[in-house]
C-alpha cells in the first residue's frame, strides 16, 4: 500500500514536471493525435478500397482499432520509464535506481509517467466513441465491463512486452529493434480483428503473444458475433486475468536481467 | 568534392560496424512487412471488385517498401541533433565548407550503409518465402533498371527531407514532436504502409505530385512493371525537381538560421 | 570495522572492433572479446569513522570497486562487507544505510524545485516525518541551501547543485558515504565549501567516507588514510606521509635570489626549476638538513626569501604511477 502511494507521488512530481513547458507539452500532445490520426487515415484508405475485410466493415474495425490504441495509449504512458531504460542505463540512472531502497521495477514506473500519450488515448476515443454510435451498440453492464476489462488486458500485456524489450536490453541494446517490431506490429496487427490473418499467424496471437484473447475475444463479444465465429462466450472475460498474468510473467523476466547486470556491470 | 567523399566513406564505415543493428533492423522490416501483407491477405480475399493492382503486385510492392525503409527520411542524423541540442554546432560552423553540403553527406551515407546492410539478406529472404507472401523480381531487365535509377532519385529526395529534419532542430529543440509527425505522413504517404495505388483515386491523385510518392511509390511501381519503361525520363525528373526544391528550401532555411546564429552570437 | 573486503575480484569482457571496410565485414560474421580484469584480489578494511581517499588513474578499478561495495555489482569472487551486510546480497535492506553521490550525475529532479526531490527522498527512505525535519533542516543550514532550496534544478550552477546533492545523499543519515569525484568541474568556493562540510560531516556524526578523487587538494584538506589502486591491485594504503616516504623523501624548497645562479652540485639536492632568479630545490632531509641546505646557499647566493614545503601530492602521484608503469 505505502509502495503505491509513493508510486502516485512520483507520478504527481513528473506531471508536475512535464507541465513545466506547457507550449511544448501541448504541441505534443496535439503531435500524437495527428501522428494516431494519420496511422488511421490508412486504414480508412484500405477500407474505401476494399469495402470489407472477411466480413467486418470499416466501422466494426474502427471498434477493434479503439480499443487497442486506447490500451496501447495506457501502456505507453505509464511505462516510459521501460520504454527508454537503455536511455537510464547509459546516464547512470539506473545505477542510482539501485542504490535505493525500493524495488527497481517501482522506481522506473515512476521515473516518467508520459501523459502527453493523452493525444492517441483521445484519439482511440473518438474512433471507439464514433464506432460504437456507427454501430448502434447498446452499452449493456456486460458489454462495458467487457470493454473496460479488453482495455486493461490490452494495457497490461503490452505493458510487459515493453518489460520485455527492457529486459532484452541488459544484453544487447542493438537488438532491442527487434522486441520493439514485436510491441509496434503487435498494435499493428492487433487493431484489425484476428480473424483476417491465416490459421498460424492467428495462433500465434493467441498463444505466444495472447493479442488475440485480450482484445479480439472481447471484442467480438461486444459486438455480439460470438455465435458466428464459435468461440466460447467466457474466453471475453479472460482479458484482464490474461493480460495481467502475462505482465506479472514478464517481471519475472526482469528480474533475471536485473541479476545479470549486477553481475556484469555492463 | 574530396571532403564530401572522405565523410560518407567515414561514416560508411563506422555504420558497418553495427552488425547486430543491421540484423535486427532486418527482421523487424521482415516482421512488419509480414503483417501488412497478412493485413492485404484478408482485404484482397474479401472484395470481389475491381483493384488497381494484383495481390502479388502489393506483396512485392509492400516488399520493396520494407527493404527500402532504412533509406526513407523517417528520423534525423541523430548526431548532428545532439550537436544542436548541446549548442556544439557553433563548431561545425567553424568548419571550411558549406555545412548543408556537409549534412547532405553525412545523410547520404546514413541512408545507404544501413539500407545496402539490410536489404539484401530481406530480399533474399523474402524471395524464398511461400508465394502467397513471397517479393516476385521483375519480369525484364528494363523494370530492374528503371527501378534502379528511381531509388537513386528517391535518394535524393530522401537526404533533403534529412536535412530538413536536421534544420528543424535549430529551430525547436524538442523537436521531437514534429518530427515524429512528419516521418508519420512520410511512412504513409510514400506508400510504405499501404501502397499508393490502393487509395482512393482522388486523394491517390493529390498524393502523386507529392514528394513523398518518389521515395517508395515510383520505385516500386518500376519494379513491378506497372510503370513501363519508356516513362522513365518523366518519372526521374519529377525525382530530381522535387529533390532540387527541397536541396533549395533546406540551403535557404539553413542559412537564414545561421545568419540569426551570428548575430545573436550562438 | 565498518568495511571488510577480502579477495575480491572483477573482469570485463570488452568486445573488440576491427577498422576499415574489410575489418567491418569480419566483425559481422565473428567477433573477438577482450578481457580486462578491473580488481585482482582486493583486500582492505576500514574503520569507523574513518575518512578515506580511494585514488588511482581512470580505469584502474576505482569505480568498480565503489560500485560493489554500494551493491550495484556483484564481484566474480572475493566477499565484501559493509556495516556486517554483504551489499550485493541485500540490496534493499543494505542501501538505505549508505548515501552514495556521483560527482557527474544528479539524483534531483530536473525541472522540479531541491525541496521537492528531498520530499520524494523521504518517502522513498520511509524516513520517520520527526527525523527528515530535524536532518532537513541541519543539512539545509550546513551547506547553506536556504537561498535556492525552492528553485528548480536546472536553474542551479554546478556548485549549488553538487551541495543539494550531498544533502539528498544524506536525508536518511546513512553511516557510510560513498563519494565518487564529489569536487569534479567546481569552481574553487564550492570546492572549498564541499570540503569544510565532508570534513564536519565525518568529524561530527561520525560517518565514514570513501572518496574517490582526481583532485589531490581533496586528498590533502580531507584525508588522514590514502588507499591508491592501480591495474586493478592496492599499491599503497596508508597515511599522505607514508605515500610520500614511499615515493621520495624529498622535500622542495623555493628560493629567491637577487641575481641569477648557473646551477649548482650540492650532495642531496637537484635543482628542479630556475626562473627569473627563482629557484625550486628539491633535497632529501636524510642526506641534507633544510638547515645545512640554506647554509651552502647563503654562502653563494644572496637570498631574498625562502620557502620549504612538501612536495604537492599530485607529483608523487604521477611518481608512483611512473615507477609502477601504470
Amino acid at each position: 500500500m505505502e509502495s503505491i502511494r509513493l508510486y502516485f507521488k512520483y507520478v504527481k512530481l513528473s506531471i508536475e514536471s512535464q507541465l513545466q513547458y506547457k507550449a511544448s507539452f501541448i504541441m505534443m500532445v496535439i503531435g500524437h493525435f495527428l501522428i494516431t490520426f494519420i496511422e488511421f487515415l490508412g486504414i480508412w484508405a484500405l477500407f474505401q478500397r476494399f469495402g470489407n475485410i472477411q466480413g467486418f466493415t470499416f466501422e466494426e474495425a474502427a471498434l477493434f482499432y479503439g480499443i487497442v490504441h486506447i490500451a496501447f495509449a495506457i501502456t505507453e504512458g505509464w511505462t516510459r520509464g521501460f520504454d527508454i531504460f537503455p536511455r537510464l542505463v547509459r546516464l547512470g540512472d539506473f545505477d542510482r535506481i539501485l542504490l535505493r531502497p525500493r524495488t527497481t521495477v517501482l522506481q522506473i514506473l515512476g521515473y516518467d509517467f508520459q501523459i502527453m500519450r493523452i493525444g492517441r488515448l483521445c484519439q482511440g476515443l473518438v474512433v471507439l466513441i464514433w464506432a460504437a454510435i456507427r454501430l448502434n451498440i447498446k452499452w449493456t453492464i456486460g458489454k462495458t465491463l467487457l470493454l473496460f476489462g479488453s482495455i486493461i488486458g490490452g494495457n497490461f500485456l503490452f505493458s510487459g512486452l515493453i518489460v520485455l524489450q527492457a529486459t532484452l536490453s541488459f544484453w544487447s541494446v542493438q537488438s532491442l529493434e527487434i522486441v520493439n517490431s514485436f510491441t509496434y506490429g503487435g498494435v499493428q496487427a492487433a487493431q484489425y480483428p484476428i480473424s483476417i490473418y491465416k490459421p498460424w499467424f492467428r495462433k500465434i496471437l493467441i498463444y505466444i503473444i495472447p493479442l488475440a484473447t485480450v482484445n479480439y475475444f472481447p471484442a467480438m463479444s461486444i459486438l455480439g458475433k460470438t455465435e458466428l465465429y464459435n468461440y466460447p462466450i467466457w474466453l471475453g472475460w479472460i482479458s484482464p486475468l490474461v493480460g495481467t498474468m502475462f505482465f506479472l510473467l514478464s517481471l519475472l523476466v526482469w528480474q533475471i536481467g536485473v541479476k545479470h547486470y549486477t553481475s556484469t556491470g555492463s | 568534392m574530396k571532403p564530401f567523399i572522405s565523410i560518407i566513406k567515414i561514416r560508411f564505415n563506422l555504420m558497418l560496424q553495427y552488425r547486430v543493428a543491421a540484423f535486427a533492423g532486418g527482421v523487424t522490416q521482415f516482421f512488419f512487412g509480414m503483417v501488412m501483407i497478412m493485413v492485404l491477405y484478408g482485404f484482397y480475399n474479401s472484395s470481389s471488385g475491381e483493384i488497381p493492382i494484383d495481390y502479388k503486385v502489393a506483396v512485392t510492392y509492400i516488399w520493396i517498401g520494407q527493404a527500402m525503409l532504412g533509406m526513407l527520411p523517417w528520423n534525423g542524423d541523430r548526431e548532428i541533433q545532439d550537436l544542436i541540442r548541446t549548442g556544439n554546432v557553433t563548431y561545425e560552423l567553424v568548419r571550411p565548407m558549406n555545412l548543408y553540403n556537409y549534412w547532405f553527406a553525412r545523410a547520404f551515407a546514413l541512408r545507404t550503409a544501413p539500407t545496402l546492410l539490410k536489404s539484401i539478406p530481406l530480399f533474399i529472404v523474402v524471395l524464398l518465402l511461400p508465394k502467397d507472401y513471397s517479393m516476385e523480381l521483375p519480369l525484364n531487365m528494363l523494370s530492374f533498371i528503371g527501378w534502379i535509377v528511381t531509388t537513386f532519385g528517391a535518394l535524393l529526395i530522401s537526404c533533403t527531407i534529412t536535412n530538413i529534419i536536421n534544420i528543424t532542430t535549430l529551430y525547436s529543440i524538442s523537436g521531437d514532436g514534429i518530427q515524429r509527425l512528419l516521418s508519420s505522413i512520410v511512412t504513409l504517404f510514400s506508400g510504405m504502409i499501404v501502397p499508393l495505388p490502393l487509395f482512393p483515386d482522388k486523394l491517390k491523385q493529390i498524393l502523386n505530385y507529392l514528394p513523398f510518392s518518389g521515395l517508395v511509390d515510383i520505385p516500386a511501381r518500376f519494379f513491378t512493371g506497372e510503370i513501363p519503361f519508356y516513362q522513365l525520363f518523366k518519372y526521374f525528373l519529377f525525382q530530381c525537381i522535387w529533390a532540387l526544391i527541397i536541396y533549395i528550401l533546406g540551403q535557404w532555411i539553413l542559412n537564414r538560421k545561421i545568419k540569426d546564429l551570428i548575430v545573436q552570437g550562438g | 570495522m565498518v568495511i571488510v573486503a577480502n579477495q575480491l575480484s572483477k573482469e570485463y569482457k570488452i568486445g573488440q572492433r576491427k577498422s576499415g571496410i574489410v575489418g567491418g565485414l569480419q566483425n559481422i560474421i565473428h567477433k573477438e572479446y577482450k578481457i580486462v580484469k578491473a580488481l585482482e584480489n582486493i583486500s582492505f578494511e576500514i574503520g569507523e569513522g574513518e575518512l578515506v581517499g580511494y585514488i588511482g588513474p581512470n580505469g584502474a578499478g576505482k569505480s568498480t570497486t565503489i560500485k560493489i561495495l554500494s551493491g550495484i555489482l556483484t564481484p566474480d569472487s572475493g566477499e565484501c562487507k559493509v556495516l556486517g551486510k554483504v551489499p550485493y546480497k541485500e540490496r534493499i535492506n543494505y542501501v538505505k544505510d549508505i548515501g552514495v553521490v556521483f560527482g557527474q550525475r544528479t539524483q534531483l529532479w530536473w525541472d522540479l524545485p531541491v525541496i521537492d526531490s528531498f520530499e520524494l527522498l523521504k518517502d522513498i527512505y520511509k524516513i520517520p516525518k520527526g527525523d527528515y525535519i530535524k536532518v532537513k533542516k541541519e543539512l539545509i543550514e550546513w551547506l547553506n541551501l536556504e537561498s535556492f532550496i525552492n528553485t528548480p534544478v536546472r536553474q542551479l550552477s554546478l556548485g549549488q547543485k553538487m551541495r543539494c546533492e550531498l544533502a539528498a545523499s544524506l536525508l536518511h543519515s546513512p553511516q557510510v558515504l560513498f563519494l565518487d569525484e564529489p569536487t569534479i568541474g567546481l569552481d574553487a568556493i564550492s570546492k572549498l565549501a564541499v570540503r569544510e562540510f565532508i570534513k564536519k560531516l565525518n568529524k561530527e556524526k561520525g560517518v565514514t567516507v570513501i572518496l574517490t578523487t582526481h583532485d589531490m587538494d581533496d586528498i590533502e584538506t580531507l584525508c588522514n588514510r590514502v588507499m591508491v589502486i592501480g591495474k586493478g591491485q592496492i599499491l599503497l594504503d596508508g597515511s599522505l606521509e607514508t605515500l610520500r616516504n614511499t615515493v621520495s623523501k624529498d622535500r622542495r624548497m623555493i628560493l629567491e635570489t637577487y641575481e641569477g645562479t648557473n646551477g649548482f652540485s650540492i650532495n642531496g639536492a637537484t635543482l628542479i626549476e630556475e626562473e627569473k632568479n627563482r629557484l625550486m630545490i628539491d633535497f632529501n632531509p636524510d642526506i641534507i638538513t633544510p638547515a645545512e641546505l640554506i647554509n651552502i646557499l647563503s654562502t653563494k647566493y644572496k637570498i631574498k626569501d625562502i620557502l620549504i614545503e612538501n612536495t604537492p601530492i599530485e607529483e608523487i602521484i604521477a611518481k608512483l604511477y611512473g615507477e609502477l608503469n601504470i
